[in-house]
């Protein structure tokens, strides 16, 4: 029974949703995330389903994306198959510490332990909050419900995710490798709460690999709060990988203190919809953030990365460069506010969005927005958006290199300048043969995709 | 060799080029020279099949084929080379990448194995020694950065990594010292032989000191208006280019 809805419809259609399952949410989850639920329902009813008239979604309109009639999964369901066996996004020497979060639901990896040092706990984010609610103190304290509804909706129906803390001082070697998988024989509404807290001085590596594993509509809310405590170091990679009717919503919040240094990459390959939302503040003095994102779009997919930077200590750095390839007739946006608060002197915000059209039909919005209330700071931001460049491809011809390789050539270098600022090898390399694959129109799948989908 | 036949070729609906004639047979050397705006680039884009210009007549034949039916690609794979006037940077491309596809596209072409990275590596040695090329350049993306001298020297490297049949030098000699000259000059020379013929466009004649033409053509409003030997360079240095636009009445 599907009836075509609108908009005020559809809003009540989740308002009947929340008010069915909210008894059986409270009773299975622990405090910590029941707090917020009312509070956070109520600010999603307020704010609506966001479309273009939300101005911090002027170039994304959300409701088509709810309308399928979606499953909710609020409920662990059991394993159907050795996940850790079923998938593996498989990037090579990358020595990894693997756990998989399906259809929003945290599962360990049983086969393989990994070498995560003493205290480092990679666990359910449902788990710890009943077992260890001590550590998330700081639970929706960066992921505010009154500024994005989808936020707020995450909030409401918060369940699991995965947590990740590592102790003062303690160094993870090996990077952590979280795959989110989303599988269901029905169209599926999947929420994903995750928790990263690093301590001060310590230091690790996250990669998150999001796939579909068939051709069912999903719809994926998740919010990922990450805490970097005094001179710690984050890097934190997001390869989105999912399929044409897949729509991701990305929100990642991250809190820097003093000294230190986060650095997250987005790279998206496939997607129906996708919007990144990142938001750093720098709280501490001379913390640095770097946030590097690329996106390969054809079809009708659509991405939108909103990057929000808070200048809110002086001495800090931040730096930006958002990067996309747009084929056939694919949409994309860019957002980026770098706000400077009162007295955050001596700030260093860069920010560069560059896009390259591969069609006349493809379009980019790119809107860069800065707020400086301090004197002392060294701003500056640049967007482009071309095609690729017509002598420079005449060039590579003129020396025998065919059209099609020139060409991707071509797209290759632009992409270059963000594929090489990730730090990890194996992931780098992996992430150029992805690329290029991509380019090149074959699918880039993980090789070792149990489910050999076609989607 | 080369044959072209009555070539007439526009941009943007603006006439260049309008009835070239002109033979170039195995292992020789021809200068095209001519005041600014004349046509010596478009006719140099036009053999290498840059697509902005529209040949409206005439026919050129490359080695007994029709060259103007050719992608670029082709052509250079045939052994047409280019070497720049202006020669693109290309940010994001590294130089070593593109040379050794370059070269395998060649190779590929004419039936031969690709070379595996250390062959290539060593073949690029001996080339950069032949042009005075430096890793400092080599390690770094395409023309990237390059001065205007070092971007000439990098077109000679390519050639000499390519060893063209026809290579058409589109005033490699601007804005070289006497020393790169030389240098570019050599390269040039290194690979003289009787199957290999060389078009050199300039402006001066001073590179012709160095590279000696069979023939020298004057190019002047996209007709070559005089052809004769080496001596017609000398000429052309001593009378001035108003010689030329005078006698053609301007
Ligand atoms: N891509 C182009 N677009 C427009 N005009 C061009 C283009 N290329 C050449 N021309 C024009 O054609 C004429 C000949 O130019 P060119 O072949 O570069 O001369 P030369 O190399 O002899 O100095 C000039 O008037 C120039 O402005
Ligand atoms: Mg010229």
């Amino acid at each position: 029974m599907s009836v075509l809805v609108d908009k005020a419809d559809l809003s009540l259609k989740y308002t009947a949703h929340y008010n069915e399952v909210k008894d059986e949410l409270f009773a299975n989850s622990s405090d910590i995330l029941n707090a917020q639920r009312n509070k956070a329902f109520q600010n999603f009813v307020l704010q609506g389903i966001p479309t273009r008239r939300n101005e911090n979604y002027k170039y994304t309109n959300l409701n088509p994306a709810f309308m399928p009639d979606f499953k909710f999964i609020h409920t662990k369901e059991e394993k159907k198959a050795d996940l850790g066996e079923v998938f593996r996004c498989d990037v090579p020497q990358l020595n990894t510490n693997l756990a998989l979060v399906f259809n929003g639901w945290f599962y360990k990896n049983e086969t393989e332990k990994g070498d995560l040092p003493e205290g480092v706990i990679l666990d359910s984010l449902d788990s710890i909050s009943k077992e260890r609610p001590e550590l998330l103190e700081k639970y929706a304290s960066l992921a505010n419900v009154e500024e994005d509804p989808m936020v707020a909706l995450n909030t409401a129906f918060a369940k699991d995710g995965f947590f990740l803390y590592v102790p003062k001082n303690v160094v993870v070697e090996s990077p952590i490798q979280i795959i989110n998988l989303l599988q269901d024989k029905k169209d599926t509404f999947s929420t994903q709460r995750n928790f990263i807290l690093v301590e001060d001085g310590a230091k690790v590596q996250v990669l998150l690999c999001d796939h579909t594993l068939n051709l069912n509509q999903y719809l994926n809310n998740s919010v990922t709060e990450i805490f970097a405590g005094n001179n710690a170091e984050i890097e934190f990679y997001t390869l989105q990988n999912q399929h044409n009717k897949a729509t991701n919503i990305n929100s990642v919040f991250i809190d820097q203190q003093r000294d230190s240094r986060v650095t997250s990459h987005t790279a998206s390959l496939h997607g129906g919809l996708i919007r990144n939302n990142l938001q750093f503040a720098l709280n501490g003095e001379n913390a640095e953030a770097h946030m590097f994102g690329m996106a390969f779009m054809d079809k009708k997919q659509h991405v939108d990365n909103f990057t929000q930077v808070i200048h809110a200590a002086p001495h800090c750095e931040s730096n930006q460069i958002y990067k996309n390839v747009l084929d056939e007739k694919s949409t994309g946006a860019f957002s980026g506010r770098i706000h400077v608060v009162r007295d955050a002197q001596k700030t260093n915000a860069f920010q560069r969005n560059n896009n390259l059209l591969l069609t006349d039909e493809a379009t980019m919005q790119t809107k860069p927005q800065l707020i400086i209330d301090a004197d002392d700071v060294k701003c500056s931001h640049g967007a482009t958006v071309g095609q690729i460049d017509e002598e420079a491809l005449f060039y590579l011809r003129a020396r025998g290199i065919n059209e099609d390789q020139a060409r991707l050539m071509m797209m290759n270098a632009f992409a270059h300048e963000v594929v090489k600022e990730i730090k990890l090898e194996p992931l780098r390399d992996r992430i150029d043969e992805l690329v290029n694959k991509r380019l090149k129109g074959e699918v880039a799948r993980c090789h070792d995709c149990a489910y050999q989908c076609d989607c | 060799m080369l044959k072209i036949k009555d070539l007439y070729a526009s941009v943007e609906g603006m006439e260049i080029l309008k009835g070239i004639n002109l033979e170039v047979k195995p292992g020789e050397v021809h200068a095209i020279m001519g005041p600014n705006g004349s046509g010596k680039s478009t006719l140099a884009n036009v053999l290498a099949g840059k697509e902005d210009y529209e040949v409206t007549n005439g026919e050129v034949i490359f080695e007994g084929e029709d060259l103007l039916e050719k992608s670029p690609e082709e052509r250079a794979k045939d052994g047409i080379f280019l070497s720049f006037q202006y020669p693109v940077e290309i940010p994001g491309v590294p130089m070593v990448n593109f040379l050794k596809t370059s070269v395998n596209e060649h190779r590929k072409h004419k039936g031969l194995k690709e070379l595996t990275a250390g062959e290539f590596l060593k073949l690029m040695r001996e080339k950069m020694d032949l042009v005075d090329m430096h890793t400092k350049l080599t390690n770094r993306m395409v023309n990237e950065g390059f001065s205007g001298g070092e971007k000439k020297k990098n077109e000679i490297f390519q050639m000499a990594l390519l060893e063209p049949k026809l290579a058409i030098l589109d005033e490699t000699d601007s804005g070289l010292d006497i020393d790169a000259l030389k240098t570019v000059a050599n390269g040039v020379n290194a690979l003289k032989s009787p199957e290999r013929s060389t078009i050199v466009v300039t402006h001066y004649q001073r590179l012709l000191d160095y590279i000696v033409p069979d023939y020298v053509h004057i190019l002047y409003q996209g007709k070559i208006v005089k052809t004769a030997g080496k001596e017609l360079a000398l000429q052309l240095e001593e009378k001035g280019y108003d010689w030329i636009k005078s006698e053609n009445g301007n």
